[in-house]
Parts: structure tokens; sequence; C-alpha cells
């Protein structure tokens, strides 16, 4: 195990805040969402708006329009949820350079239930024009996106989750470009297209598949939008055959972006691994995994239905 | 700086080129625009720095329309003061225009803030205001609200942590007309009273009236002087201020005038101008 992806966030955050230019709001959560360890290190470029995400996605646009790169912390229920509408006319509509750095993603946080797992986040960030929406899927990856959010001028959204994630990347293999998918491992007959903890999932089904005869690929799309419709294409073509896997509603998530290029290409069959339209619940991450087939096993599920 | 006669002819221009352009759009707000002329005037004619040859300028007073639907009162005084030509008003609303519906900052010059939906503005002129101490610069933050809008969440969220922050840097304008889309603002929900609500926040309050630019005018420079908290000038306004058949009518909300009507209202209020 290595970090959560909202650890990574944090200390990317205290890392780049040394040589960079830009400030920290959050929303009553440094803790948990882990902007603390940059509020200690830089207290008066760290600014607590208290529970109040809508003000505070208002104060980060008018930061921004000073020029001012902002950070805006919250849960992702709290961000694309509750804030969704500050996020789109105060800050996408204007073009304004604030990264909305939401943790708490999806249902694999646990315990606190349905109420705080956001499976729509991704959707509701995707559909605004102009929004960059990042989700990586481990600690070095994490660290990549957020410095290629910084170094890009406009609104982005960061999905990070709660628990510690496998590692996909050594530090020296870590790879991140917005706009473009990585292929962790290459295949001929089936592509898992994966974002977040599921990315390692999604290596790990590869191999039982392998052990079958099914040569697979595994692309991380850490960029879902803009998502690298080019190597969507390319995959689709080549295998026929995609299986979508993300911590979030399959509708408007990952599985819909995957099935807009496919819908439009009619290259490839696909399978959408995620949640099916249903809220999740109170449970251990790996009880939760297993009740809505966010692992490898539901990824071999989907590759089953293609009967190959 | 003008004197007071010069202000009040400023908003009765205001007035007019702001009724011209929502006459050629055929739609607008009159309403709402009308009766925040006076402030305008004496924030682009009197107390704000700003310049029309750098618009852009980090030193710069800004301002956020937090009720961006009196953007052809907003448009009207940018103009005047020659951000655009006077000319860009007949265009209002039409495609291809600089000039939306709601004001976008990233079509007109001399907009600082896109707003149009209520009770954000607030916040974003509290952000600037934050951004505006953490790099030392000396700017004002100006902000004008609807008192309709005041029943928006979001806005106590920003009175909270306006003050909070102490940001005395912050000015903001609420324009009370008592009335909104459904009706008279206390029957629909009422909000009242206003400037105890704000104080109870910590805020600095003036209560004046809203069409006398002498009084804005004082108002603006009493907050100038208050430190450590942020400052709210509640305007007695009246809705549809200076056309006699618009004035304390809901009605004219968010309904452009036809040629007949636009004729009167265009008399009245050169007969203003000239006064």
């Amino acid at each position: 195990m290595s970090l959560s992806t909202r650890e990574a966030y944090g200390m990317a955050l205290a890392s780049l805040g040394s040589t960079e230019e830009f400030v920290v709001l959050d929303a009553d959560l440094a803790k948990a969402t882990q902007t603390l360890a940059f509020a200690q290190k830089f207290p008066h470029r760290f600014f607590d708006m208290g529970i109040s995400e809508g003000d505070m996605i208002g104060t980060a646009a008018g930061i921004a329009t000073t020029g001012e790169p902002v950070f805006a912390s919250t849960f992702a229920m709290f961000a694309a949820g509750r804030a969704y509408e500050q996020i789109r006319n105060a800050v996408a509509y204007p073009r304004l350079n604030v990264k909305i750095a939401a943790t708490h993603g999806g249902v694999l946080i646990g315990e606190d239930g349905a109420s705080h797992q956001c499976i729509e986040d991704i959707s509701l960030m995707r559909t605004i024009p102009g929004m960059t929406v990042l989700v990586p899927c481990d600690e070095h990856s994490t660290y990549l996106a957020v410095e290629a959010a910084l170094k890009m001028d406009g609104p982005v959204y960061l999905r990070f989750g709660r628990c510690s994630s496998e590692p996909v990347y050594t530090k020296a293999a870590a790879k991140f470009e917005i706009g473009k998918g990585n292929v962790i491992r290459d295949g001929q007959d089936i592509t898992i297209i994966a974002i977040g903890d599921l990315v390692f999932e999604a290596l790990k089904a590869a191999e039982v598949l392998e052990k079958r005869n099914i040569s697979t690929a595994v692309i991380d799309m850490a960029s879902v939008k803009p998502i690298d419709s080019q190597l969507v294409r390319r995959y689709a073509e080549k295998t026929g055959k995609i299986i979508t896997a993300e911590d979030h509603n399959v509708i408007g998530g990952l599985g819909s972006a995957v099935a807009e290029i496919l819908a439009e290409s009619g290259t490839a069959k696909l399978r959408r691994v995620g949640l099916q339209d249903e809220f999740g619940c109170s449970g251990k991450r790996a009880e939760l995994q297993e009740k809505f087939k966010l692992n490898a096993e539901g990824i071999l599920e989907a590759a089953a239905y293609f009967s190959c | 700086m003008c004197n007071d006669k010069e202000l009040k002819k400023k908003a009765a221009e205001i007035r007019l080129l702001a009724l011209k352009g929502i006459h050629a759009a055929a739609s607008g707000h009159p309403g709402g625009s009308l009766s925040i002329a006076e402030i305008l005037s004496v924030l682009y004619f009197d107390q704000m720095n700003v310049s029309v040859r750098n618009p852009e300028d980090e030193n710069r007073d800004r301002l956020v329309l937090s009720k961006g639907h009196a953007a052809p009162a907003y448009y009207a005084a940018l103009a005047i003061k020659g951000f655009f030509p006077k000319e860009d008003m007949c265009s209002l609303r039409q495609v291809g225009s600089h000039l939306q519906g709601h004001p976008s900052m990233r079509k007109t010059k001399g907009v600082d803030m896109s707003s149009g939906s209520l009770g954000q503005g607030l916040s974003v002129a509290s952000g600037m205001a934050i951004a505006g101490k953490y790099h030392n610069k000396k700017y004002y933050v100006y902000c004008i609200c609807g008192d309709g809008e005041l029943q928006e969440g979001q806005i106590w969220e920003a009175a909270m942590s306006a003050a909070h922050y102490k940001l005395d840097n912050l000015i903001l304008f609420v324009d009370h007309n008592h009335l909104q889309i459904d009706g008279e603002l206390e029957a629909v929900m009422n909000v009242t009273p206003i400037g105890e609500k704000f104080r109870a926040f910590g805020w600095n309050v003036n209560e004046i009236d809203g069409h006398s630019t002498k009084e804005i005018r004082e108002a603006v420079l009493d907050a100038k002087a208050v430190k450590e908290v942020p400052s709210v000038i509640i305007c007695q306004t009246i809705k549809g201020k200076g056309v006699s058949f618009m004035e304390n009518q809901a009605g004219w909300h968010g309904a452009a005038p036809d040629d007949g009507q636009y004729e009167q209202a265009e008399k009245e209020l050169e007969k203003e101008a000239l006064a």
C-alpha cells in the first residue's frame, strides 16, 4: 500500500508551495482533504472558509480574477455537488484559474455512506464547457496531476480518493499529461480503460485474463476530460472490445465518455464497470468493493460477457 | 471627481442609455437598472479608480454587479466612462454583441466579473478583497446586490466570511427597492430588517437615500474610513426610478418598453439630464 491520492495531493501542495505561487482554500475539512500540511507550512496563503462551499468557490473565483491561482478543496460531494452552480457560473464561465481539488470521491470512501459517497461528480464536471477533469490513480501520478493542473491556466476539477491506493507507478515511471491516456500494459483482445482505484484492479484482472490466453491492454485514463479519444479509437480498432472501470455512476462518468467516442466511431463493443445507477452504502472499503463489483472480479465478469 | 450636479446628470445619462439598449433589444430589466443609476454614477464618475486606457490595471478598484440583470445600467456607465462606444448599447443582447444579457468579464471591456446568477457576487467580491490584502494592494472592491437577492443563503455565508477576514476594502451596496419579480419584497419573502442583519454579522452599516448622489458619496467615504470591518450601504431606492410609469411597478422588472413607452420615457429622462 502506498499513500492515498488525497494524502499525495496534500504533499504535492506543500511541496509545490515552496516554488510556485498559489493560495489554498478549504471548507473546514483541511485535515481530511490534507490541505493542512500546506496550511501549516504557509499559513498566510491558506484561507479556511468554514462550512460554506458555495462561498468558498465564489471567493476562490474572486481571488483568481487578480491572477492568483487558487486550489479550493472539500469533499467531492460538496464541491461538485453542493457548489455545482458556483463552479459553473463563477469559475468555468469566466474561465478563472481555480483548481477544484475534491477528495473522498466515490463509494470506496467506506463507512460514511451514501450521503458522502459522490458518484456523480465526474459527470457533473465533465459536462461544463472548458472544464478539465483529472482523476489520478496513485501517489505518484497524483503529484504529476496537481503539478499539471497548476501549470495550466484555467479551471480544473481534480478527484482524489480517501483510502490508500495500491501503487500503479514507480516514481520514475509515473507519467501524466493532460489529454493523454497511459497504456500501462499492451494487449490484443480486450482493452480495460480505468481511472482512480480501478486502474490497479484492471491490472489484476488483466493478469487473470492473460492466463486464460486473453491478451489484455490496460489504459489509465486519468485525464477524463479532455479525454484521449485518439487512443480510445486506436484500441477500439485494435481489440474490438472495451471495458471501462470507475468508482462512479456508469451514467455520465468515464464509461459514458468512452461510450460517446465509440458510438461515433462504431468500432468496438463496450461494457461499463462502475455503480450501476444506484447509491452506495456504509461498509468497509473491501466490502464495498466486493458488493459493487468495483474490483478485478467485476472487470472479469464484464470480460466474460464478451465470451472470448 | 465630479460635483453633485454633474453626478446627477451622469445618472440621468445612464438611465437614458440603459433604456435605449433595452428598447433596442426588446428585452432586458429596466426596473432594477434604473434604481442603481446614482450608485453607478458616484462609483464611476467620482469614487472608483479605473482607467479606460488600462482596464486590467492590477491596482484598480473593482465592481461586482451581483444583481447582474441590471447589466444595461452597468454597460451604460462603462460606455459613458469611455470603455466602449455608446452606440454599442444598440447591440445589447444580440448575437455577436459583446454586451450579453448578463455581464461577462471575458466579453466586455471594463467588466471585472461575470455575474447574473443571484447570490454569488458578494463571495467573489470578498475573494477580490482577500486578494487585495494578500497582495498588499490599496484597491477597493465594490459589490451591488438587490434586496431580493439577500434571500439567497450564500449572501450570508459571504457576509460571515467578509467580516471574519476583516475586509475593510469591501463595500457592498444593497439596492433596496422593495420589489422583486413576484411582488413586494416583504410579501414574497421578508428579508428585512437588512441593516440589523448585517450589524449582527459584524458589518459597518449605513442606510441612505439611494438616489442622493451626495448621500452615496458620503457613505462611501465613511466606509473607506472604517477599519477592520466590511461596509454595507443600504440604499432606499425606487424600482424604475426616473420613468413615471415604471416607478414602483414590479411588472417592469424584466419587460422592455414598446416604441410609444420608450418615447415617453426618453422625454422624461432627457428633461432630467438637461436639468
